[in-house]
């Protein structure tokens, strides 16, 4: 593995393999300490979840089909959320990801209104955890307060401890490493999700990147990414169902 | 074209200052009752800063509500003090002299009340000074300075300290007028502070006038700042369709213009109706108004209509759907349509007509229409292009106000007309001074057989008044 400073982290999504089993957003909430979503939670439309299962049905009954795609904060190379914040609580770092200092957010909503892919999420009310729960907090991971925005890290606590330990034993960490890999990934059953690092082109990310993305329109050109014509050059590359029913595959 | 009826220095301050020097008898209970509206707006506020952003209706994905529009429609209001004072003022329009201080008191209370809701309705409010002035530099993190939210504290603040100033500065003989007049050492006291010692002397007078004009001409840079900072707010953010827009600040400033001008025409008629000032509001100075009404209010319905055509142009998806949202459906369709007979169709056709330009009443209510309409405009700019449908339709989402914020909203409203009638209590509402420099002007004296001006106006060379009398 290279040098921190060369990283670009990228996730690549099947969504061919996903199942909607909603494995990755339970992980997540685990991993990250975010509060249990209740039944209010959703109907107020202030749930949180830094990774999502959306779910589109296709077609006219019987023939109806559940479509599922995974959503998290795309990493944007071109963030809108960053540059409209006035006080830097989001920003790029030097490796590719778009992360949140919980600590500098004021709280404006101002990122949250500009994102696309609606991955960014704000603490209406202080979070709760009923007793049972209290003690399997992360101690990785900030409790965030009230009115403050978080969002998907990639869960970065695991690619910050992955990288120091592997520096502390003079190794380098390993593509596809469990230690480095987010929650999401590790969780999904059917490995629909791939994490790894878009500037190492013998990762296996970037062997799925070339491919789905150099072949587009053909066969294996199965790559796209979420509202691409918007410009945010993402670092997430979806991987579209591979559908004999519906044809061609590129009439997604 | 005016009527000039020739009023008597005494007779002016006599008038003027009645309603400074005495209390008309509805004031106490409208004071009370805007008090009591105003403490539960606070209240709503402590409740709301106590109990977090929670208590609003927002949700994901509409993270800006009621508040943000109804700060835009306030920062919208405030724009009628720069253009009646400073381009008035400095294309020497005659009209403008009653009205102009009740413009700026109007900008100032309107900047302060726009002010309430942005900076409180953010996640975390005792934080807010990170965000606006002074910065932590202590953290070595600098403001980022591509966000237009750096700018807007700074360009609403410059305004409202530039207003401020001019509106003291524009008091200063009035004040003196009021030192030698109230009764009661204790009132004379503070008022013969606030006048700084103003006597009318030459060289007091030359630096006030210079004072008014080069604060109305410095202020002008504001009159496009401040609106394009706002509506930047919106045209950044590439992924909300219906904002994304550049016309957005040239679009705004002018609804800024309309809603501003037509405010100051309500609080002429209000001024003819509350306090008996028909001697120097006449239909000469509603006529005059109502033209430039015509104006600013085509030019602002161009824009308005360039903004559709833009969108419908580009043939996006999104964007043509949330066009739908805005026009036709439940419950945007309906606010769309009054929007548009309440700020456009109405009264504009109605202004057109002499007979209803020079009527105080008529004005008074097609201006409030206007300004009801205006605050629709933001309504149906914030929230419909939030609710947007978007390409990812797992989160359309919808948006139901709260009572605390409807309450805040009200609550702003009331602030601005407690502040108004706290102001005229103590101040007067249509400048003394500028009243008398207006009849000054007036005179005439005959030289041979040509007429010229008794008097020499700042800042006009002599073939000025050759051609133009």
């Amino acid at each position: 593995m290279a040098d921190s400073q060369d990283r670009k982290w990228g996730m690549v999504v099947d969504i061919d393999r996903c199942t909607g089993c909603n494995g990755c957003v339970i992980a997540c909430q685990s991993e990250n300490n975010i509060p249990n979503n209740l039944e209010e939670h959703f109907n107020q439309r202030r749930a949180i979840q830094w990774i999502r299962i959306e779910r589109y049905w296709e077609g006219e009954y019987p023939n109806v089909k559940a479509r599922f795609i995974p959503v998290m904060c795309q990493q944007c190379g071109n963030a809108p959320c960053e540059p409209v914040c006035p006080v830097y609580a989001t920003y790029h770092n030097n490796e590719g990801l778009n992360v949140q200092v919980y600590n500098r957010c004021i709280g404006t909503r101002f990122c949250a209104n500009g994102c696309p892919y609606h991955v960014r999420f704000f603490n209406f009310w202080e979070p709760e955890w009923p007793d049972s729960l209290k003690n399997q907090l992360n101690p990785d991971v900030t409790v965030r307060s009230r009115g403050i925005m978080e969002k998907c890290s990639f869960c970065v606590q695991r690619i910050r401890r992955s990288t120091r330990e592997a520096d502390r034993d003079g190794v380098q960490v390993e593509d596809g490493d469990r230690g480095i890999s987010p929650a999401c990934v590790n969780a999904c059953p059917t490995t629909s999700l791939t994490f790894g690092d878009f500037n190492d082109e013998t990762s296996q990310v970037s062997i799925m990147k070339e491919e789905a993305m150099s072949n587009r329109g053909k066969k294996d050109g199965r790559g796209y990414r979420l509202l691409d014509n918007l410009g945010t050059e993402t670092n997430v590359i979806y991987l579209k169902k591979v559908d004999e029913s519906a044809g061609a595959v590129h009439g997604h | 074209m005016q009527e000039h009826t020739q009023l008597s220095q005494k007779q002016i301050n006599d008038e003027l200052l009645r309603d400074v020097l005495t209390v008309p008898k509805w004031w106490l209970p409208a004071v009370v009752g805007l008090g009591i509206v105003v403490a539960t707006g606070l209240g709503a506020f402590s409740y709301m800063v106590y109990h977090g952003v929670g208590v609003t209706g927002l949700n994901r994905p509409v993270f800006w509500g009621f508040f943000i529009a109804n700060f835009v429609f306030w920062i919208g209001i405030s724009h009628a003090g720069i253009m009646i004072s400073a381009i008035l003022r400095l294309t020497q329009a005659e009209w403008r002299r009653p009205v102009t201080r009740a413009a700026e008191v109007m900008t100032v209370f309107s900047l302060i009340a726009a002010l309430h809701t942005p900076l409180f309705h953010v996640g975390r409010p005792w934080r807010v000074l990170y965000w606006i002035f002074p910065y932590d530099f202590d953290r070595g993190i600098w403001p980022n300075i591509r966000s237009p939210f750096v700018w807007d504290p700074s360009a609403v603040g410059t305004y409202l300290i530039a207003s401020s100033l001019f509106v003291f500065v524009c008091l200063l003989p009035d004040i003196a007028i009021l030192r030698d007049r109230a009764k009661g050492l204790f009132v004379k006291r503070i008022y013969a502070f606030l006048c700084l010692g103003f006597r009318g002397t030459p060289r007091q007078w030359r630096l006030q006038t210079i004072a008014g004009i080069l604060l109305s001409a410095l202020v002008l840079p504001v009159f496009v700042s401040v609106h394009s900072i706002v509506s930047w707010d919106f045209a950044v953010l590439i992924g909300v369709e219906g904002w994304h827009s550049t016309i957005f600040a040239p679009y705004f400033i002018i609804g800024a213009i309309h809603s501003g001008v037509s405010a100051v025409a309500m609080l002429m008629a209000l001024a003819v109706w509350l306090y008996k000032l028909d001697n120097y509001i006449k239909p000469d100075h509603f006529d005059a108004i109502a033209r430039l009404l015509i104006v600013v209010a085509t030019t602002w319905f161009f824009f308005f209509f360039l903004e559709w055509v833009y969108a419908l142009y580009t043939l996006d998806s999104p964007e043509i759907a949330l066009r739908e949202l805005q026009a036709f459906e439940w419950p945007y369709g309906p606010l769309f349509a009054i929007f548009v007979i309440l700020s456009f169709v109405i009264p504009v056709p109605m202004w057109l007509f002499k007979r209803f330009r020079r009527s105080a009443k008529i004005m008074f209510w097609t201006t409030i229409l206007v300004n009801i309409g205006m605050w629709l405009e933001r309504f149906l700019i914030v929230i419909p292009g939030l609710v947007r449908r978007t390409h990812m339709t797992f989160d359309w989402g919808t948006y139901h106000p709260s009572l605390v914020e409807i309450l805040i909203v009200v609550e702003t409203f009331a602030f601005v007309a407690l502040g108004m009638l706290l102001f005229a209590k103590v101040l007067p509402l249509i400048p003394l001074f500028d009243v008398k420099e207006g009849v000054v002007f007036r005179h005439v004296i005959k030289v041979g057989r040509k007429t010229v001006p008794a008097s020499i106006r700042e800042g006009l060379p002599h073939h000025y008044y050759d051609k133009n009398h």
